[in-house]
């Protein structure tokens, strides 16, 4: 999967999920400063990506992932 | 000899009474001890506004208001109430347990009472001690009771409990019935996860350390959120598929009021259609464990929401973890 392809399907989750609009999603924006998606909003994120990408994102993880970046590097990671 | 059985053939909801206390507090009466607004308390719980108990609002006297309505909405008399059941995670004291001193106050001199220790789920598995009570002959007519005053022990100042927890108190009337109008119960329990909900001390470590602060309630909020909305979908379900009931013959969906967005996400994942009323009386009363499902029953009677005859989901869940529902007739 491409960086390009995991960040267009995150953000069809986060407007689902956060209501997020699509076109401000990509790699440098912060889920909680810039894209407003608060803590139980990302819990939400966090389980339709598990689904999404087929992978195991641990709660413990889940804090360090603090930009659209950070996830995608995981989930490229976990992906391989 | 056979041993004698009365065995009655069912159990029904026959009244129900709430009680909300006077004081309403808004989210910006408190936001500022916790470092947060009004805005973030609605987007993170849906919560406007909720009710604190003063120091005549006791556990013991909402509950004996709620009762007193939900018996005069019965019509039953107090004579006739064979048990009282009280739903608390909040007495005082270590004893004695408080459904005596009810039954006492309400006039049901003929009744046995206890109370039950389940928190969030605590009404829920009331019912259905309530329920099996009246089947097996055991009661005629029982008294179910949540009261609860949870600012006796969430500090003002956790950003993670203080806009969320309230007071209040909700019962129903259980009798006995010649249809079954409650559903068996499906309930579970998780004590690994016991830590998720938990006081910061309990009372002999207060004793050891008194200076540290009075024990209160903490929460791994997004734990439970994330264990809340996958888990629960499943034993919703599971409660539908054991009553014989499909999402298209209830009336209304009455989840403990934890968090509207634990609700809405549950209600999406069950796919409940439009008519299903969707309780959320939490939006203005806030978390009241044991005494939310009664509570919001009443506010979903009251608005219209829903019509007597009805089918409603009840399930509560919380602390312990535990969970327990059920399906009623809605009296």
């Amino acid at each position: 999967m491409t960086e390009e392809q995991i960040v267009s399907d995150l953000a069809v989750i986060l407007n689902e999920v956060a209501g997020v609009d699509q076109s401000k999603v990509s790699m440098d924006k912060s889920f909680l400063d810039d894209l407003e998606v608060d803590s139980l909003s990302m819990v939400e994120v966090v389980m339709a990506a598990e689904d999404k990408f087929g992978v195991k994102i641990p709660d413990e993880e889940v804090k360090n992932l603090k930009t659209v970046g950070d996830a995608v590097t995981f989930i490229k990671k976990s992906s391989n | 000899m056979p041993i004698e059985s009365s065995l009655n053939l069912g159990a029904k909801v026959t009244g129900i009474g709430t009680y909300r206390p006077k004081l309403i507090v808004k989210n910006n009466d408190i936001a500022a001890k916790i470092n947060s607004s009004d805005e973030w308390i609605r987007e993170r719980s849906g919560i406007l506004e909720r009710r604190y108990a003063n120091a005549n609002e006791t556990v013991v006297s909402m509950a004996v208001q709620a009762c007193n309505e939900a018996i005069k909405n019965s019509g039953i008399t107090p004579s006739e109430i064979d048990l009282v059941i009280l739903a608390t995670a909040t007495n005082p004291a270590q004893l004695p347990n408080l459904a005596m001193e009810i039954a006492h106050e309400i006039k049901a001199f003929n009744a046995g009472a206890f109370d039950i220790g389940a928190a969030c789920s605590g009404f829920t598995y009331a019912i259905s001690m309530a329920n099996s009570s009246v089947v097996s002959g055991d009661s005629k007519n029982v008294i179910v009771v949540g009261s609860e005053r949870m600012t006796d022990f969430v500090s003002e100042f956790d950003r993670g409990t203080a806009f969320l927890f309230a007071d209040g108190a909700g019962a129903f009337v259980i009798s006995q019935s010649k249809e079954f109008q409650i559903s068996n119960s499906v309930w579970g329990a998780d004590g690994s996860l016991k830590d998720w909900i938990c006081m910061t001390k309990n009372w002999p470590e207060f004793y050891d350390n008194p200076n540290d602060g009075f024990p209160a309630l903490k929460m791994e909020g997004q734990k439970v959120f994330r264990w809340a909305i996958t888990e629960m979908v499943g034993i919703a379900q599971k409660i539908l598929d054991e009553a014989g009931v499909s999402v298209e013959e209830l009336g209304a969906f009455v989840p403990h009021q934890a968090n509207m967005r634990i609700t809405d996400h549950i209600a999406k994942s069950l796919k409940l259609p439009a008519h299903v009323a969707i309780a959320r009386d939490g939006t203005t009363m806030g978390n009241t464990t044991a005494a939310t499902i009664p509570l919001a029953l009443d506010t979903l009677k009251k608005n219209g929401e829903v019509k007597s005859g009805e089918l409603a989901l009840l399930l509560g869940f919380g602390a312990g973890l535990a969970y327990c529902g059920q399906v009623i007739v809605v009296p």
